[in-house]
């Protein structure tokens, strides 16, 4: 006899889950006391949003899914806002939660909330199972369609019973069918010679590419595309990385945030190619504008993506890695012509400028751009949601490492649990989280976990005791009526001491480099906090 | 521009509130929706007519079809299907007007399901258009009640939205 809660853990190591990230309850309890027998590490945060930020990040750095668990009613609806930032991000995740016993449920009995219900409009998909004896092929769903085609946050969520009661026997199903859901990999050969004739055929092409091309691996394949062709790249928030920043077809991210020459770049094309991007509202403000001067390829695993916001004169279904292998293929030694090279090259050098430093602060661009450097090539930025985020998404250097941040939800406080997940993940890299003094606060709480796991990520806090973005657009376009957009910071050198970690507050960049230079040499978490100056502009 | 759509789910329970819960959320508007288990009893279909222009219903398809317990979506091409509804009519009436109301009935062919001392109620099912006929024909009488079934449709000829055995799919 084996008991629901033993088959939970026995799943979760078929899978090859080693981490989850979780917070116990008494719905809960009977699969905690089985993680307490078996070889699962369990990293226990101080808040359940921040589990799925953790699995989040985790995921994003390794080739596994990250994992989180929490309890009914409370313990899940913490979880809502993380399992929202993946589903936004495409980010795989697995949420498992307990819930009250069958027969009590729909009673409104403590701890009770429709979870599965409540996040209905988050998730990839959701279970509340109902029955032990289809606890393995439940697992064995949600993984799948966590980690295939649009990845996805999947819910589980167990009541407590569910998970005492004994089976006779536990089976892990090696195989999958689920009759509606079957993702299509293979781009239609067909469009794609139409896309081939189509870039054949432009002046001025440009590839957009977005956060597809990394879920998808095929960050390689784009390079050697951009590279043969000469098809210079540009790409959204989600999708810095795809290139090395300093890549010679690679323009920057563009958006209403973005670079002037990537946007400049966008404009004047006669033929985008959208890679794994959906092209939210900041990455075009204007779509239709777009699809009106340049011909549309758009290529995506998810059918519903083509045409949803862009018109599209080639839509092509599939895998990126698939498409784009097809599309070197078909389109041979072609090369662009070297016109337009020139054009979008000239730019990126002419419309570049160094930020101006402000006497006596912290100057962010500069020093994100010096901090990438500081970093070993595979390092990981993880930035949170503010200026902060803008900073690091224009500054930082990306060799061989990853840019993590949320472009969909934009939720602040997800840099530092990410990072914990993105180090937990990768812990031969350097991690850093930069965040602004308001998200910092958001998900302070989590230094707890960092000390007590000695989770080894570097905290960057860009201090300016505001809140910066929405000041700016207060600024903008409010006629400076500053409301509510002072913060009044505690001490954060005394708050890390509590914590026992150690820190540093600067005032200038060769103060910040310095600490900085020292911090990546420990092996122990670091906050450095930066004063930066109120009025320093995102872009 | 009305659409009609077929769509085959899997009977779960909670199938449903994730559909109705797509169209509030994406701000698609539905005139109507009927589900009903088909051959298969693990499958049920749903009949959606929906008003809107190309581009709502075109994403209508895919977000549907982006449900896991969705397991095919079909657009049904105007003139291609036979499509009716069921509808119940409550009139209120003297005993004179009664004869009268009868005759209406008499003339579409409606049934009658219930009589009492001041109301009548119709049964009728034809399609969408032909209800509302009816329905105005009956309006001057005072109508009290209307209770209708949504939209059910089904191909013509030999046409399968789905064909039900269940692992029949590719």
């Amino acid at each position: 006899m084996i008991s629901g809660a033993d088959i939970m853990i026995k799943c979760l190591e078929a899978e090859g889950v080693d981490t989850v990230f979780g917070y116990p309850g008494a719905a809960i309890c009977p699969f905690y006391d089985s993680l307490y027998k078996s070889n699962i590490k369990h990293i226990l945060v101080r808040m359940e949003q921040s589990a799925v930020h953790a699995a989040n990040g985790y995921s994003r750095c390794s080739n596994k899914v990250g994992v989180c668990v929490a309890t009914s009613g409370p313990g899940a609806t913490n979880m809502i806002t993380g399992i929202a930032t993946a589903y936004s991000d495409s980010i795989p995740v697995i949420c498992i939660t307990g819930q009250v016993k069958r027969e009590l449920l729909g009673r409104d009995v403590f701890q009770e909330a429709d979870i599965t219900g409540a996040c209905e409009p988050f998730v990839k998909h959701s279970y509340l199972v109902n029955d032990t004896k289809d606890l393995p092929k439940v697992f064995r769903e949600a993984f799948h369609i966590a980690t295939t085609g649009r990845m996805g946050p999947v819910l589980i969520d167990i009541p407590q019973d569910v998970q005492e009661e004994c089976i006779e026997s536990f089976e892990y199903p090696d195989k999958v069918d689920i009759v509606g859901y079957k993702p299509n990999y293979r781009g239609h050969k067909m469009q794609i010679k139409r896309a081939v004739e189509l870039i054949k055929k432009s002046e001025r092409p440009i590839i957009v590419a977005g956060g597809g091309v990394l879920s998808s691996g095929s960050k390689l394949k784009l390079v050697q595309f951009a590279e043969t062709t000469g098809i210079p790249v540009i790409s959204t928030l989600m999708g810095i990385g795809v290139m090395p920043s300093e890549h010679m077809r690679y323009l920057g991210m563009l958006g209403t945030h973005g670079k002037k020459y990537a946007n400049r770049a966008l404009q004047e094309s006669d033929l985008v190619i959208v890679c794994g991007a959906r092209l939210g509202d900041r990455a075009v403000a204007r779509p239709d504008q777009v699809s009106k001067t340049s011909k549309i390829i758009h290529i995506d695993i998810d059918p519903a993506e083509i045409g949803k916001n862009v018109k599209t004169t080639v839509p092509i279904v599939g895998d990126m890695k698939n498409v784009i292998e097809k599309l070197i293929e078909e389109i041979g030694d072609y090369h662009i012509p070297h016109e337009w090279c020139e054009t979008y090259r000239e730019w990126k050098e002419k419309l570049y400028r160094e930020p101006p430093v402000k006497e006596g602060f912290v100057e962010p661009r500069s020093l994100v751009a010096k901090l990438s450097f500081m970093m070993k090539s595979k390092g990981i930025l993880v930035a949170d949601v503010g200026q902060n985020q803008i900073w690091c998404a224009n500054n930082f250097r990306i060799r061989e490492g990853r840019f993590l941040t949320t472009g969909g939800m934009g939720t602040m406080g997800y840099s530092v649990p990410a990072a914990m997940g993105a180090k937990l993940a990768r812990p031969t890299r350097d991690v850093v989280a930069v965040c602004g003094d308001g998200s910092f606060q958001m998900n302070l709480t989590e230094l707890g976990t960092i000390m007590q796991n000695n989770i080894n990520i570097k905290i960057i806090v860009m201090r300016n005791n505001r809140l910066g973005m929405v000041r700016e657009l207060q600024a903008n376009q409010y006629g400076n009526r500053y409301s509510a957009t002072i913060l009044d910071d505690p001490d954060f050198k005394k708050i890390a001491e509590a914590y026992g970690i150690k820190s540093a507050e600067v005032n200038s960049n060769a103060e910040a480099e310095a600490v900085a230079e020292k911090m990546f040499q420990t092996k122990e978490p670091f906050i450095l906090i930066c004063n930066v100056h109120p009025d320093t502009p995102s872009i | 521009m009305k659409y009609t759509l077929s769509v085959i789910v899997e009977n779960h329970s909670g199938v449903l509130s994730k559909i109705s819960g797509l169209f509030s959320r994406r701000a698609f508007n539905i005139d109507s929706l009927a589900v009903g288990v088909t051959s298969n009893p693990a499958i049920s279909r749903i009949t959606i007519v929906a008003n809107g222009d190309e581009y709502v219903v075109e994403q209508l398809e895919k977000q549907l079809n982006k449900l896991i317990p969705v397991i095919k979506v079909k657009r049904l091409e105007e003139g291609e299907y036979v499509s009716r509804e069921l509808v119940l009519i409550k009139v209120g009436c003297s005993s004179q007007k009664r004869d009268e109301i009868l005759r209406v009935a008499q003339v579409v062919s409606a049934k009658v399901a219930d009589v009492a001392n001041t109301s009548i109620t119709l049964e009728y099912s034809d399609t969408n258009d032909r209800i509302d006929t009816l329905v105005n024909l009956l309006k001057p009488y005072g109508i009290k009640e209307i209770v209708r079934t949504g939209t059910v449709a089904i191909e013509k000829g030999h046409g399968e939205a789905y064909h039900s055995g269940y692992n029949d799919k590719k």
